[in-house]
């Protein structure tokens, strides 16, 4: 009963905490003519209410992919389409086809962030709740603890209910799928994944380490159990695409209009600033200039999948929960270190993977979590979000630390040798913080995050 | 790391994120009083009508405006120039959102203060001390630091109530250490900074009367008129008077004295504030409207004298009831003292080690202030809630009394909020209030499962009918499409039904109060 109450607070805290940051401006606000992820998720809303599907990826008249032309995959069309109906029922100007560009006012704002909050309370709040009720090994302290750092996760906060964007949806649907797997329900874990990639193509980081975990527990399972598991998580896995990518599989010109909506090579290697790899060797080694797009690519492909083998092959070896947590981690990092063209937002992709890990890495989940907050500064500033970022950041990290200091005593002294060097790491930040130049900004937060995600990728001591 | 620390930053960030709420008027009267304490000499202070937010706080609270608004210059000029009203640049709010929350340390400090003096340390177990679930003094600390009102009003609404919670609980603490003249210097420059608490000086003055100028040393024994102090009475009169002297020094000097005085208590509001307050007057307004319609309706009143007397229909106007006798402000200070002199009385007679005995008056004389004042604001319930919340952890029946009287209460506030986007929060923060209330003091008194924890059944039942209050208020309502044309239904609702609890509360903590005595033992 009082674990049940204390559950209850925390989600209620977390419910506070992402509705207060509602209150703030959103990416783009009265900033024509493009303004930003806001009014590309109205405009979503109005093409998939007023169009047919089969314009929804196509260059057309009365689509403009220039003007935010969608780029995540069908799901997240069709929940565009769900809030658009409602938009209408409640001020069909909010979602007029041309005419409702640019719309901002209150209550459309009070409705966007609603659509937001009811999302988030109908999908990541519950997988986060029983992602950790559903881990029976661990005592009640630690799963309050590593229920308080998803719930509380300032990153995820900021970017949803301040810059404004879906990823409670993506996230918590992965959170569920390694949920399941934990639980031997391998197939439906499988389906929710495939729905989780089928609504951001993000989830593509998380990939490898599901299929190689599945593949490994068929392989363990033996011959013939083993293939019977294996096609049948296979058919789960098509079937559930076939269902989400049905409207757009009636010939192979849609089909491939849709992929290249959402794998777009001819942008550039990375946008903004951002704190992969190549962002921070750029300082040093302009590679656009040595390298030809293709060759780029190709740079990208092979480099992440060099670093990608490690943890897979471990993984596919000794397929065990932990392992796959940690390879979680592994290649979620990997692909945003080095792969092509990436999003300062899609840390939040290694950021959920740590926080499932977080009740085994306490202080190190802790401090990965803080910076990858941090790296996104130059996006929140942008947004006039650094007062919620102050708030949100100090609150985490306090109350954070203090909870998991019983934990601390249990684990080896390299851990305190660890926390010493990242306190002097994070300490190292606050003066560039401020006269920030955008070039020393980058370099110290690409370089910062480059050597604590090589650090994480040695630390994944496998742990049966 | 103290645990206590931790709950007092956490608060502090979490009152960072309400910066951009709705702010009320409110915002706009200290904006113009930074300014005028800033740009006009004192002489204009309590004269100056270009705002209508004219000041009407005791100067020491304009010497606080003065003080913050050299600090306000240096954030954006302009919200200094007395002209430039309903200004509201994002560097104006961010300023005076960050004086509230610095100020707000005053009440921080007093609480940790409260929590380490006057709470009853627990003995032992490491993995108690700091689950804030089951410690007393962090039950304590939560309870007072992230106070769903002084959140909603404060930070939210836009008030300073936290630097003023601050001092009264820093007078209370001096109290409980015997420290009397400390505790008066204390009162006095709350006084002077908000002269709402004169309603419970009454409890000062018997108190420091009765444990200070009588029978000093020897506290809750037989009381000898011969012990007598008149030494003592002279201190405590040198300090008050010096406080008052010089915050109302410049003034008597510059002849102002009368119109500070009128600036201060303005008797010329209505009997009810726009929104009414949950106390005995909202009910007896509607006991006279639902006897005049009852009247008509039976044909034994005109419906012509029905039709003179107006309601306030949400404004602040002067009414005249048509059935019941219309009150004017003095019958309401006759009630009002009334109801506070057997508190007094008692207290006087038995004033109890410590200070518990104290707070309990300083409640009864909030209650009493607040269901008989005149135009009383509902924000006045944290007069009677804060000192209650001091009690808690003493008796059982407090503690259930505190429960029934918190979640009422601060419902009551709901009305403040009236604009969309706080609706959210005001609804979770008060979900979030009584899940953690009840399930710490559940730990503290055990009971036997009634519907909710500690509190009885139909205090239960009470309780949970809040919920399809809110709903109806929230959504149904403008469902109906009734916002239109009634739309003080769900204020009068609230009201109504927050009074009867809040007249409950009263009765019950008075018949406690009396039944306590210094030779009772303390039973939790």
């Amino acid at each position: 009963m009082g674990l049940l109450v204390e559950v209850c607070v925390l989600v209620v805290i977390s419910i506070a905490l992402r509705w207060s940051v509602s209150q703030n401006t959103y990416s783009g606000q009265s900033k024509p003519p493009m303004y930003g992820d806001y009014e590309a998720q109205r405009h979503w809303m109005e093409i998939t209410l007023n169009l047919p599907v089969s314009d929804w990826y196509r260059n057309t008249t009365n689509n403009d992919l220039q003007y935010w032309g969608l780029d995540y995959p069908p799901l997240t069309a069709y929940h565009s389409k769900i809030c658009g109906y409602i938009a209408q029922y409640i001020n069909p100007d909010w979602v007029r086809l041309y005419k409702s560009r640019g719309y901002e006012s209150y209550y459309h704002k009070l409705f966007m962030r609603y659509t937001v909050l009811v999302a988030d309370f109908l999908i990541f709040l519950p997988a986060a709740v029983l992602f950790y009720l559903a881990q029976d090994q661990l005592d009640d302290k630690s799963m309050l603890f590593g229920l308080m750092v998803i719930l509380l996760y300032p990153g995820l906060i900021l970017i949803d209910y301040g810059h404004f964007q879906y990823n409670g949806i993506s996230l918590g649907l992965a959170v569920l799928a390694v949920a399941c797997l934990g639980s031997e329900l391998q197939m439906i874990g499988a389906a929710l994944f495939t729905l989780a990639l089928n609504y951001k193509q993000m989830e593509l980081y998380h990939a490898m380490p599901f299929f190689t975990f599945l593949l490994g527990k068929c392989f363990k399972a033996g011959p013939f159990k083993g293939l019977f598991e294996l096609i049948k998580i296979g058919i789960t896995v098509i079937i559930t695409f076939l269902l989400c990518w049905s409207p757009f599989l009636t010939s192979v010109e849609s089909a491939k209009q849709v992929l290249t909506r959402l794998f777009p090579f001819n942008r550039g290697l990375y946008e903004d600033k951002v704190a992969s790899f190549w962002c921070s060797l750029s300082v040093l080694i302009k590679l656009k200039n040595i390298l030809s797009q293709e060759n780029l690519v190709l740079l990208c492909l092979s480099t992440t999948l060099l670093c990608l083998l490690p943890s897979s092959l471990h993984l596919l070896y000794k397929p065990t929960i932990t392992n796959f947590k940690y390879a979680l981690v592994n290649s979620s990092l990997v692909f945003f270190l080095f792969s092509f063209q990436v999003h300062e937002k899609s840390i939040l992709i290694p950021a959920i993977s740590v926080c499932m890990l977080a009740n085994r890495e306490p202080l190190t989940s802790i401090w990965f979590l803080s910076i990858s907050t941090f790296s996104m500064l130059p996006l929140l500033v942008k947004d006039g979000l650094i007062i919620p970022y102050i708030g949100l950041s100090v609150m985490f990290l306090i109350a954070c630390v203090y909870i998991s200091q019983p934990f601390n005593n249990q684990k080896p002294d390299s851990l305190s040798t660890l926390k010493k060097i990242n306190v002097s790491y994070s300490l190292l930040f606050l003066p560039f913080f401020i006269p920030s130049k955008q070039l020393g900004n980058t370099l110290i937060i690409s370089l910062a995050d480059t050597t604590h995600d090589n650090r994480e990728t040695e630390w994944k001591n496998p742990k049966v | 790391m103290a645990a206590i620390y931790v709950v007092a930053a956490a608060v502090t960030c979490f009152k960072l994120l309400l910066i951009p709420s709705y702010r009320s008027t409110d915002f706009e009267v200290h904006r113009n009083w930074l300014a005028v304490t800033h740009s006009l000499p004192i002489s204009q202070w309590y004269t100056d009508k270009t705002s209508e937010w004219t000041l009407d706080y005791p100067p020491l609270f304009a010497w606080m405006e003065f003080f913050l608004s050299q600090i306000a210059k240096h954030f954006d000029p302009e919200m200094l120039r007395v002209t430039n009203l309903n200004y509201a640049s994002d560097a104006t709010i961010l300023f005076q959102r960050l004086t509230v929350i610095v100020t707000d340390f005053m009440y921080l400090f007093a609480a940790k203060k409260f929590c380490d003096v006057c709470v009853k340390k627990t003995k032992g177990k490491e993995s108690v001390s700091s689950n804030i679930y089951q410690n007393p003094s962090l039950i304590m600390a939560v309870l007072l630091m992230a106070n769903f009102g002084l959140l909603i009003v404060d930070h939210i609404h836009f008030q300073y109530n936290g630097v003023l919670m601050g001092i009264f609980i820093l007078s209370i603490v001096c109290i409980y250490q015997n420290q009397f003249l400390q505790s008066a210097l204390w009162f006095s420059i709350l006084l002077n900074m908000k002269h709402i608490y004169l309603y419970v000086a009454p409890v000062y003055f018997v108190y420091l009367l009765r444990c200070y100028c009588y029978n000093p040393n020897k506290q809750g024994s037989k009381f000898s008129i011969s012990s007598f102090s008149l030494l003592r009475l002279i201190y405590l009169g040198m300090i008050v008077l010096t406080v008052f002297g010089i915050s109302f020094g410049p003034f008597i000097y510059m002849g102002q004295l009368s119109q500070v005085l009128s600036r201060l208590f303005p008797f010329k509001r209505g009997l009810c504030h726009a929104y009414w307050a949950p106390n005995f007057w909202a009910l007896y307004n509607i006991a006279d409207k639902a006897a005049s319609i009852i009247g008509t309706k039976l044909k034994v009143l005109s419906s012509v004298a029905v039709e003179e007397a107006s309601m306030t229909g949400g404004l602040v106007q002067e009414f005249s009831h048509t059935v019941l006798p219309s009150i004017k402000p003095i019958y309401t200070v006759i009630l009002t003292l009334l109801a506070m002199l057997p508190a007094l009385i008692h207290l006087f007679l038995n004033p109890q080690k410590g200070g518990q005995g104290f707070v309990r008056c300083l409640v009864l004389c909030g209650f009493a202030s607040f269901l008989f004042g005149w135009h009383v604001h509902e924000k006045a319930i944290l007069i009677i809630i804060i000192p209650l919340t001091l009690l808690i952890l003493e008796k059982r029946e407090d503690g259930r009394l505190y429960l029934f009287l918190s979640t009422i209460g601060f419902y009551s506030l709901f009305p403040l909020l009236f604009t969309q986007f706080e609706t959210p929060i005001k609804i979770v923060l008060l979900i979030l209030h009584c899940l953690y209330s009840f399930s710490s003091l559940s730990n503290i008194y055990r009971s036997a499962s009634t519907m909710l924890p500690v509190v009885s059944w139909y205090e239960s039942l009470y309780l949970l009918g809040i919920i399809p209050l809110e709903i109806y208020n929230s959504f149904i309502h403008h469902v109906l499409k009734l916002n239109i044309s009634l739309p003080f239904i769900p204020l009068l609702l609230t009201s109504v039904y927050c009074s009867i609890g809040v007249l409950y509360a009263w009765l019950r903590f008075y018949s406690t109060t009396l039944k306590s005595s210094t030779h009772k033992t303390k039973t939790s």
